[in-house]
């Protein structure tokens, strides 16, 4: 159960009326008001995992990258091995 | 045709559903089990988007369409110049030059004269734009709850240019198969103003006559096989119901085929597929392989048709099927929708 | 799009796919657990992609697969009230019901509305005062969190003409029916990724070392896939059985804690029936005590007709991962997308639908998708 689409936050609506924390996210050009709730720590400029109109967790730029360091390190030992004697 | 409408089909169909109009496999099931054997005719067996008759030696093209589509004024377009393009491109489809339009007018009861002269107007702008005139029409009124605002028919007559038969029937196994430009942009444009859906975003209906850019291909001289505008079911339905009148195989590369960031976007979010969503400005063409760099060529320097690309190739076996290479290098069958594609949240 | 575009990559992806190669010596059978996960292999062909020796079964991670026959006639029978407006998500719509599916209820009549969000459905509640506005409440935990805020923000505001129907169902208890069934060959399990985002893997440590398996929480790009099935290759190869996290930038160990405060305010733990497997206990979510006013089953007293499951369906053990749809008497004959006997021959990430469209058929004992690609 699982369609959770990433998406930058681009404005944060702070509490009115004590009204539920809301922002508006892009997604790729379309934008949609989401809530922010669940994110207290999310900032405008953030990435966030959202899910039926609800963003719940705040993506983790650094360790979205570790994938690829280590399949970076895969092909340098490759490369290795392919022009060794 | 509301894009959402899709209840689930029952076994034994004794009564319509709407998923029968849903342009999927049970509209097909409806139109052989119906319609086929009652009208039985060759021309109409051909199951192509309009007729070609012969009228004292000139070949004349025929089509009728109507449209049920709401809301009524979506971003991009309305009912009206959805009507107008959409005619005009079945006739292009055959190979013909559009030459004149009927459109019937069946209104309901409460139906504001705003909307009415909206819609109007966007059909007085498509028909100049496509330089065909709408030369007859009529007009019907039913009470209040027995129409959704405005179904409008529109019917067309064109001629023939094109030197041989254009249809499935004349394509071939190794033909390229050419995409028009970007897809979904009609469907995602209708669903950003439908209720519970909303989302903000610069997607525009694409709606357009397509009938510039296949003048020039045949201009060119490009021996064109098939042409089939892409409308409900997206690029999905078209290739599907292309591969079974023609008994032959068709392949796509995902990766070849444009979606703009938009439409990706409302996609994703929505969990739909964009090469199943709608399109109203959009076509493909079955060329020889050896023509396609022309045909592309050709394509591009249309405005319609200007993110043209070559899509995929047709092959032999096995008959009836299409399948698709996705971008990350495996395989799977592009199989027809059964109705529309509903938004999905897992 | 930024975070999913990178995990499609085709030379990452054939990259992993090459380290799961190199690293597999015997046959292993993994399952994923989410229906999402089964729709992005089946759509992308990652099975293509595996070495021979790998087989993915696919689990009961469909909510909508899963939801009860009552369950869906109760919605049915809510829905043909006059006075109710019975929103969903779309998966719902489509699954048949003992003798209708919500969307026949539609073509009737009924008014049956789809929406993105439960916040949606409040909305209409809000402007719809003379109506009673009916949320269908399916899903996993993923969805808890937005459900729960939902009845939490209508109780605030004392939204009196909402209410939510829910056949809420939990993840773990699901993954130990199936691990403790005799006829288990599942030896790795991808865990759902998002369910994971909002309740944590804490869980799941206690199930694999009691069954002895690995469980590496997994993403739903291609590229999560692969790597989620090269961690657990890796930890079979070497005979661990751990809980690894593969999908580390949306998923911390203990989870999302706002989300679970929401969800524990508002719900109890309780046994549930899983449409073809039957009840499992403590597997549910209904409404606590305090917001039981909200509930949608004790608002709406309904008659409805029980009626049996069609005995060639064999959902249950399509969703234990014990047989391939295809192995399936009724697939693609009498049990199609138009005509199905069971919900995962409906819903869009059933493995049963995923396969007739995608292509996983056998016609003369071999797959279309494989002669039709031989000379791809």
């Amino acid at each position: 159960m699982c369609l959770a689409v990433p998406g930058k936050i681009v404005t944060i609506l702070e509490e009115e009326n004590l009204g539920l924390r809301r922002g508006k996210v892009d997604f790729g050009g379309i934008r949609k008001e989401v809530c922010l709730d669940y994110t207290p720590e999310a900032r405008v400029g953030d990435y966030v995992l959202v899910h039926v109109g609800f963003a719940l967790t705040v993506v983790d730029e650094h360790e979205a990258q570790r994938v690829f360091e280590a399949l970076r390190e895969l092909d340098q030992l490759e490369e290795l091995k392919e022009s060794a004697p | 045709m509301a894009i959402l409408s899709c209840p689930l089909p029952q076994p034994v169909t004794d009564r319509i559903v709407l998923a029968h109009g849903g342009g999927g496999r049970l509209t097909n099931q409806l139109i052989e089990s119906v319609f086929l054997p009652a009208f039985s005719n060759s021309t109409l067996e051909s199951r192509h988007d309009g007729a070609v008759l012969s009228a004292n030696g000139t070949r004349l093209a025929m089509t009728t369409d109507t449209y049920v589509v709401h809301p009524l004024v979506f971003p991009g377009g309305t009912i009206g110049d959805l009507a107008v393009n959409g005619t005009v491109n079945d006739l292009a489809m055959c190979g013909a030059r559009p030459l004149a339009l009927s459109a019937g007018f069946v209104l309901e009861e409460g139906l504001s004269m705003e909307t009415l002269r909206t819609v109007v107007a966007s059909m007085r702008e498509a028909a100049r734009a496509a330089k065909v005139p709408i030369v007859t029409g009529d007009t019907k009124v039913v009470d209040k709850g027995k129409g959704d605002g405005l179904f409008l028919n529109t019917a067309g007559i064109g001629v023939v240019v094109a030197p041989k038969p254009v249809g499935p029937e004349s394509v071939r196994p190794g033909d390229a198969v050419l995409v028009s430009g970007d897809l979904g942009a009609h469907g995602i444009a209708i669903l950003s103003v439908r209720g519970g859906l909303e989302f903000e975003g610069e997607v525009r209906s694409d709606t357009a006559s397509l009938w510039p850019a296949v003048e020039a291909l045949l201009e060119a001289g490009i021996e064109v096989h098939c042409l089939r505008d892409l409308t409900r079911g997206g690029l999905s339905s078209a290739l599907n119901e292309i591969a079974s009148v023609a008994r032959l195989r068709i392949t796509v590369e995902e990766a070849l085929i444009p979606v703009s960031d938009v439409v990706r976007g409302a996609c994703e979010l929505l969990g739909l597929d964009p090469l199943c969503v709608a399109n109203e400005g959009r076509f493909v063409a079955f060329v020889p392989e050896s023509n396609a760099g022309h045909a592309l060529e050709v394509l591009r320097s249309q405005p319609v048709s200007a993110g043209a690309v070559h899509a995929g190739t047709v092959h032999e076996t096995p008959p009836g099927i299409v399948t698709l290479r996705s971008r990350v290098g495996g395989n799977r069958v592009l199989d027809m929708l059964s109705g529309e594609q509903l938004p999905r949240i897992c | 799009m930024k975070f999913l575009d990178e995990y499609r990559d085709y030379k990452a992806v054939q990259q992993m796919a090459q380290a799961i190669r190199r690293s597999t010596t015997r046959p292993w059978t993994l399952m994923e657990v989410c229906g999402g996960q089964t729709y992005t292999i089946v759509k992308t062909g990652l099975q293509d992609l595996l070495p021979e020796g790998i087989t993915l079964v696919h689990g009961p991670g469909c909510p909508v697969c899963v939801t009860p026959l009552d369950m869906i006639d109760r919605a049915v029978a809510i829905a043909q009230r006059s006075e109710v407006i019975l929103c969903s998500f779309g998966d719902m719509l489509r699954v048949p019901g003992s003798t209708q599916s919500l969307f026949d209820a539609k073509a009737s009549g009924a008014d049956v509305r789809i929406v993105y969000s439960p916040l949606d459905a409040l909305h209409l509640a809000r402007s719809h005062p003379k109506r009673e506005v009916v949320f269908f409440a399916v899903g996993f935990e993923t969805t808890a969190p937005a459900n729960a805020m939902a009845v939490w923000e209508a109780e605030r505001e004392n939204i009196p003409n909402f209410s939510m129907l829910v056949s809420h169902v939990l993840v773990p208890p699901a993954m130990e029916a199936i691990l403790s069934s005799p006829d288990c060959r599942v030896q790795a399990f991808l865990a759902a990724g998002h369910v994971c985002m909002v309740m944590g893997f804490e869980e799941y440590v206690p199930i694999s070392q009691k069954y002895r398996v690995p469980i590496v929480v997994t993403g739903f790009e291609p590229l999560d896939l692969l790597e989620g099935i090269q961690m657990a290759v890796a930890q079979l190869e070497s005979g661990r059985a751990e809980v690894e996290n593969q999908y580390a930038r949306a998923v911390r160990r203990s989870g999302n804690h706002p989300a679970q405060e929401r969800i524990a305010e508002v719900f109890e733990v309780t046994r549930r029936a899983w449409r073809g497997i039957g009840e499992i206990p403590s597997s549910g979510l209904r409404l606590r005590e305090a917001y039981r006013h909200f509930d949608a089953e004790s608002r709406f007293a309904v008659e409805f007709v029980h009626a049996e499951e069609s005995s060639e369906c064999i959902a249950g053990l399509v969703l234990q991962g014990l047989r391939k749809p295809y192995e399936c008497p009724a697939f693609g004959t009498r049990c199609t997308p138009d005509t199905p006997l069971g919900a995962p021959m409906v819903s869009s990430e059933g493995a049963c639908a995923a396969y007739f469209h995608f292509g996983r058929r056998k016609e003369d004992g071999n797959s279309i998708l494989s002669t039709a690609t031989a000379g791809h």
